[in-house]
């Protein structure tokens, strides 16, 4: 704190907006000149953590972009929901073609604005975990590889939630799906060995990478806002609940992504060509109990006699992601 | 170069729009007021969020005048008021309340500077009210009074106004330019105060001046007794005198060396810290139960001791000598009630002050027809705050009650509306009460980290040897930051939040100073907004189906 | 200008002068060296800002496409085989969007077996997913087609197929007469999008379109080939006029004016066919064909009047419907619905099998003589020896091993042993 100015804000950087705030410190959320790249009278569920997410990635990305902005869609709720026809609810340009091709769609659009000699104009492709992680992977990685100019946006609702709630490659282990049910000796679904869309995009050595949750609206904005400013392919991974498919209350949506972000579960970080550069700390750290409690999908490590061993097993990961990505800063330990 | 759109392929922006989500929901997000807890908790009924609203955004003076529109005394009560608005503040939940106190004293001490002044009163209502007693229950009935249009004046029996402010509590909690600078404002009100006027006959004055109604705020100046055996009456003295003959500059009682006061609560504790100041090598309160037990503050008791009071627990006087006291050690019941042990010891003492409690110098009362009083004097009320002489009302120490300034300066604020209504021959109904905004209702995650600011203290030796103030303000920057400390419980604060985590925009902003409005053509009622709405101003109710 | 130049070279260059502005790229054999040399071009900085994606399979070959397409570029790129097969969803996507992709499919046969040579199974697979799809003759009409389909894309916001045999037509040397860019810029004017992405005047392209419209949508796309009916000869005449060559339509004529058996086929076979056509004439056989240019649309009313006078029709085809028979055969009675044509068909041609005039020559001669004898479908060259013994095996015993391997340790061309 200075002598002269007071910098502490009552909310400061956690809320939305702030009347004491600056305006340059203010998000795009928070402006009622914000696009509404994703406006009302969609058809998502009530409390969809991805209708938000969306929102809130274009929006900013909008704002960085100057308006000169277009977007490619992979099938999925997000596309699904906001575009039945003859409704659309998007204010931006926007094409969806199918559920694979989502990246090499945008390496197109983005070729033909390099061929037109349209500098300004610039391309986000998003997608699902399944468009992205499973189905999508092989597109992803042809426009990492060869360096396109396209920023890709996941959209983590850890399953295939339009067709059902299936499992995906992104569906975290002992969760319950429409394909990996909690009934059996080994309820939910298995414990494989992770498929990290971050790292692997790191490991492509792609000029920035970054994870967001839809809980942690600035650092969200920050990150989408710093990715359009860089040139060449760049990937978000936003963590969005499905309170439908996760089975937790719809007003309930931020609160749980919050809590998959303080427990350790999805680490908020930032990588540039391959290394980690930065990290949001976890400010208030729990146990994963807090986190799975709150959520059908996992209720059946619960009650008695519960799985233990599962939930000990799940908070390992969250504390292999605490030290590998330095979430709790020294001395902070609760 | 534009073409027809591809049928059903293609489709235009806002085309959304028609589609009404709003049918979806079975419940709908309200906006509403909670009431704060600090609110809930003033005995002068202080609308605190809103006055700390504007010092957050550093509006001082519109803060101060949200602050007096209920309390015209901020400069006082932010340093004698026992504030019970920070022990309900929802804050101390959180990591420690917010030092409510220091934010008022900083918003008295700046509108003194300043030279802030009440906005100019209603109309004149051509009545006139007679306020007997200028302490703090009769300066504040004056003052709402005075806004509400009436003429004021006010019949002091003492050489000065101020009443237990200036004559009860020490100069080093509450200075006294503070104290005159603030009742010095009234008479830009109209309000006339009369002092070294006591009045006998009420009824009498009430004709003689033509005064239409009558707010009786004597107080409680009479000291309790008890009776202790003592060869010399000299050296044995009550609080209540002794603390007005140090105020009034008389020539000072002689103290002894040893000076020991007799009783628990805050005045025992003024008695001693006061007695300390003015020289007394030893100064000893004797009371006749333990710590927990005691009427005193836990800081009164803190502070005293950190000047080097001694406090003996568990003890009564039995006798008092030249040079000292004989007490009987006591023990406490099951019930906390102290019971004698036999066993007695004699205390090094040449002085006693006793601090067993007052009351109310009523018995000039007793004529007035309809008036009904407890064994003490106290005069009973209703809850108008009307005793049973139509036209007659009461407030302070002297009715029934727990005694604080704040709650006196409360019962002048009531008194006064239902006085006034009495004047117009209208009624006074309080609107109802909002929902309390507890601990529950909040979402308190968007909370920046903040601890509570720390008033500087003078130091010891200082403090002991002058009658200086022991607490200083806080600086503007503190204060700020102090005030930005509060959650704005139950009472929207345009964060945002609402606006931006819908995820059908369907909260539209209405603008700064004006809040928001749900759109309920596309709200789906999912309630993220009353989830994350760190106040709590925001409910949901089922949709009837 | 005249040139001797392998097929896909001359195709390159042709579609270089047609400007495309974004050109995506997967290699399969055969239709690899049209992409390798437009690389090379791009690469030279003679394509101006066109932009040349390598992408990482076919799938993402055309979906590059549909985007660059959907921002208003002019797009290209060229498969066979089972790189169609790979990007098969993208293929019914670019029609349902209406893009107007050009893509040269350098026909090849599906597997399995595993085959790289030519035959119709690939474009054929895709011929209900809304492309149009038009079959050269030879390298010469592979230029002018690509040409004309541009435009004809452009002009119905629909894609078009440019067929080509592989290796017959893609790797053969040949004389070819390449237009000039001026000639090509006269013929084809910049690209015009019905819609395209653009900040200035957003929408939403590819919404999700159920019961209440869908079939609406699916007329329209019909409609829109039925039109080509009309657009690719009036095409096809303006290419006449400003290149001074007959090329493409929805087919031609040789020798039918009196033809009693009339042959029809598709691409490159329909050289030999014309000169078994002339040898037999020779002999005083009222005997045509008929060159049929576009596959989809399906020319109904043309190919009838075609060979309505005809007393019987020969389909040689280089593809099979499994379980059914002949592919084009079938489109062809339905031309001639009512009418007393007798139709053969005939599959010839099979992974690259020759088809050679003295085949040819015996299938016309019997089927002119009315042979009662003659199967439908007939196999052209089948060796009947090699299946009827595989039949026999595999009646044997029930764990008979893989066909293909036993066919091919028949004729002796691999030496292991299934047990």
């Amino acid at each position: 704190m200075s002598n002269t100015r007071v910098k502490f804000y009552q909310t400061g950087t956690f809320t939305v907006g702030n009347r004491l705030l600056d305006d340059s410190d203010r998000t795009v959320q928070s402006r009622p000149e914000r696009t509404n790249s994703l406006n009302s009278g969609h058809r998502a569920c009530q409390g969809c953590g991805e209708a938000l997410g969306a929102r809130y990635a274009i929006d900013a990305a909008m704002r960085a972009a100057n308006n000169q902005l277009v977007a490619v869609n992979a099938t999925g709720c997000l596309e699904v929901f906001s575009t039945p026809y003859p409704e659309t609810s998007w204010q931006i340009p926007w094409l969806h073609s199918l559920f694979g091709n989502a990246p090499a769609v945008a390496s197109g659009v983005a070729a033909a604005l390099r061929a037109k000699g349209k500098k300004d104009t610039k391309v986000i492709a998003q997608g699902g975990d399944g468009g992205t992680v499973d189905i999508g992977f092989g597109c992803l990685s042809g426009m990492f590889e060869r360096n396109d100019d396209v920023l890709y946006i996941c959209y983590d609702n850890e399953a295939y939630m339009n067709t059902g709630v299936q499992r995906s490659g992104s569906t975290p282990a002992a969760a319950h799906t429409a394909t990996t049910q909690a009934v059996g000796s080994q309820p939910g679904n298995p414990f494989g060995t992770g498929k990290s869309i971050p790292l692997i995009a790191m490991a492509h050595g792609i000029p920035y990478v970054a994870t967001a949750s839809v809980a942690d609206l600035h650092d969200l904005e920050a990150k989408v806002t710093k990715a359009m400013g860089v040139t060449g392919a760049r990937y978000v991974h936003v963590h969005v609940p499905c309170p439908l498919g996760w089975g937790c209350d719809p007003s309930y949506t931020l609160k749980v992504a919050r809590l998959a972000v303080e427990s350790g579960l999805f680490p908020l970080f930032e990588a540039e060509y391959g290394e980690v550069v930065a990290r949001t700390p976890i400010r208030r750290l729990i146990k994963v109990d807090e986190y799975l409690k709150l959520q059908r999908r996992f209720q059946h490590l619960f009650g008695e006699p519960g799985q233990p061993a599962v939930i000990a097993a799940i908070q390992a990961q969250a504390e292999r992601n605490i030290k590998r990505f330095g979430l709790v800063e020294k001395g902070e330990a609760k | 170069m534009s073409h027809p759109r591809p049928f059903a392929i293609t489709l235009d922006p806002g085309s959304s729009l028609h589609n009404h989500t709003g049918t979806w929901r079975t419940q709908r997000p309200v906006y509403l007021n909670r009431l704060p807890p600090c609110n809930n908790a003033c005995p002068a009924g202080e609308n605190i969020q809103q006055w700390l609203y504007h010092a957050e955004e550093g509006h001082y003076e519109q803060a101060f005048h949200a602050l007096i529109r209920d309390n015209p005394f901020p400069a006082i009560h932010g340093r004698v008021c026992y504030h019970p608005c920070e022990d309900a503040c929802n804050r101390g939940q959180l990591d420690q309340p917010v030092s409510i106190h220091a934010v008022e004293r900083f918003l008295g001490d700046e509108a003194i500077k300043q030279g802030w002044l009440p906005p100019a009163p209603a109309p004149a209502s051509g009545k006139r009210v007679l306020i007997v007693g200028a302490g703090p229950s009769g300066l504040s009935a004056a003052y709402h009074l005075a806004m509400l249009g009436h003429k004021v004046v006010i019949y002091e029996a003492g050489p000065l106004p101020g009443g237990m402010m200036r004559f009860g509590i020490p100069k080093y909690r509450l200075p006294r330019d503070i104290l005159d600078a603030e009742i010095g404002r009234l008479a830009t009100l109209g309000v006339t105060i009369e002092l070294n006027r006591p009045v006998a006959d009420v009824a009498h004055d009430m004709a003689a001046g033509g005064f239409d109604a009558c707010f009786l705020a004597i107080g409680a100046q009479l000291s309790k007794r008890t009776e202790i055996p003592c060869r010399d009456a000299g050296k044995m003295l009550d609080a209540v005198s002794f603390l007005r003959a140090v105020e009034s500059g008389q020539e000072p009682v002689r103290l002894g060396r040893r000076v020991a006061i007799y009783g628990g609560g805050n005045t025992a504790m003024d008695a001693a810290r006061t007695a300390r100041r003015l020289g007394a090598e030893e100064t000893l309160i004797i009371y006749r139960r333990d710590r927990e037990h005691m009427a005193a503050l836990e800081f009164e008791a803190d502070e005293a001791l950190q000047e080097g009071v001694v406090i003996r627990w568990l003890r009564t006087i039995k006798q008092m000598d030249d040079s000292s006291l004989t007490v009987e050690e006591m023990e406490l019941d099951k019930d906390g009630w102290p019971q004698p042990t036999g066993r007695l010891e004699k205390l090094e003492a040449d002085t006693l002050i006793l601090a067993l409690g007052q009351k109310p110098d009523s018995g000039f009362l007793a004529k007035v027809p309809g008036l009904q009083f407890d064994k003490e004097g106290v005069l009973k009320v209703d809850a108008n705050l009307m005793t049973g002489y139509p036209g007659l009302f009461a407030g302070g120490d002297m009715v029934p009650g727990q005694r604080s300034v704040t709650i006196a300066v409360g019962h002048g604020k009531k008194a006064a509306r239902h006085l006034d209504a009495y004047l117009r021959q209208t009624r006074y109904c309080p609107p109802p009460k909002p929902e309390l905004a507890s601990f529950g209702h909040l979402n308190t995650w968007y909370y920046s980290d903040a601890e509570r600011s720390r008033q500087p203290v003078l130091d010891l030796l200082r403090r002991t040897s002058s009658f200086s103030e022991i607490h200083a303000g806080l600086s503007a920057d503190t204060a700020l930051f102090e005030a930005r400390r509060c959650l704005s419980c139950g009472n929207c604060f345009e964060c945002d939040n609402c606006y931006g985590v819908c995820p059908d925009n369907a909260v539209i902003k209405k603008g700064p100073g004006n809040r928001y409005e749900f759109n309920y053509d596309f709200c789906k009622g999912c309630g993220l907004c009353a989830q994350e709405c760190p106040c709590g101003a925001i409910a949901m109710e089922n949709e009837k189906i | 200008m005249l040139k001797q130049i392998e097929g896909s070279q001359a195709m390159a260059a042709a579609i270089a002068m047609c400007r495309p502005e974004v050109i995506s790229c997967y290699p399969i054999t055969p239709q690899t060296h049209i992409v390798e040399a437009l690389s090379a071009m791009t690469k030279r900085g003679e394509l101006g800002s066109c932009q040349f994606i390598n992408v990482e399979s076919e799938f993402a070959a055309l979906s590059v496409l549909i985007g660059a397409s959907a921002t208003g570029a002019r797009s290209y790129t060229a498969t066979s085989s089972q790189g169609l097969l790979f990007m098969a969803e993208a293929v019914y996507n670019a029609a349902g969007l209406g893009l107007p992709i050009v893509m040269t499919i350098g026909n090849r046969a599906l597997g399995a077996p595993i085959n790289i040579w030519n035959d119709h199974s690939d474009s054929m697979s895709m011929r209900d997913a809304g492309w149009i799809q038009l079959h050269a003759e030879s390298n010469q009409e592979a230029v002018d087609l690509h040409l004309q389909a541009f435009r004809l894309a452009e002009e119905l916001s629909c894609p078009v197929m440019v067929c080509v045999d592989g290796f017959i037509l893609t790797h053969a040397y040949e004389r070819v007469d390449l237009p000039t860019q001026e000639q090509v810029d006269a013929y084809l004017p910049p690209y015009d999008p019905v819609q395209v992405l653009d900040p200035a005047e957003p929408v939403s392209i590819g919404a999700m379109v159920g019961p209440e419209a869908f079939a609406e949508v699916r007329y329209l796309a019909h409609h829109k080939q039925l039109r080509a009916l009309e657009l690719l000869p009036r095409l096809a005449e303006e290419f006449a006029h400003g290149f001074g060559r007959s090329s493409g339509g929805l087919l031609s004529e040789y020798r039918t004016a009196d033809a009693e058996t009339i042959v029809i086929a598709l691409g490159s076979v329909n050289g030999t066919i014309k000169d078994t056509v002339d040898e037999l004439r020779d002999t005083g056989m009222a005997i045509g064909a008929v060159k049929l240019c576009s596959f989809r649309p399906f020319p109904l009313a043309a190919v009838r009047a075609a060979l309505q006078k005809a007393k019987r029709v020969i389909v040689i085809e280089k593809d099979l419907a499994v379980g059914l028979g002949g592919i084009v055969a079938s489109n062809v009675r339905m031309a001639l619905r009512g009418l007393p044509v007798a139709v053969h068909t005939v599959i010839a041609g099979l992974g690259g099998r020759a088809i050679t005039k003295v085949s040819l020559r015996r299938v016309f001669t019997e089927v002119h003589a009315q042979s009662e004898s003659f199967a439908e479908p007939h196999f052209l060259d089948l060796n009947w020896q090699v299946v009827e013994k595989e039949l026999a095996r595999q009646a044997e015993q029930r764990r008979a091993g893989p066909t293909a391997e036993n066919v091919l340790r028949q004729v002796n061309a691999i030496g292991t042993r299934v047990h």
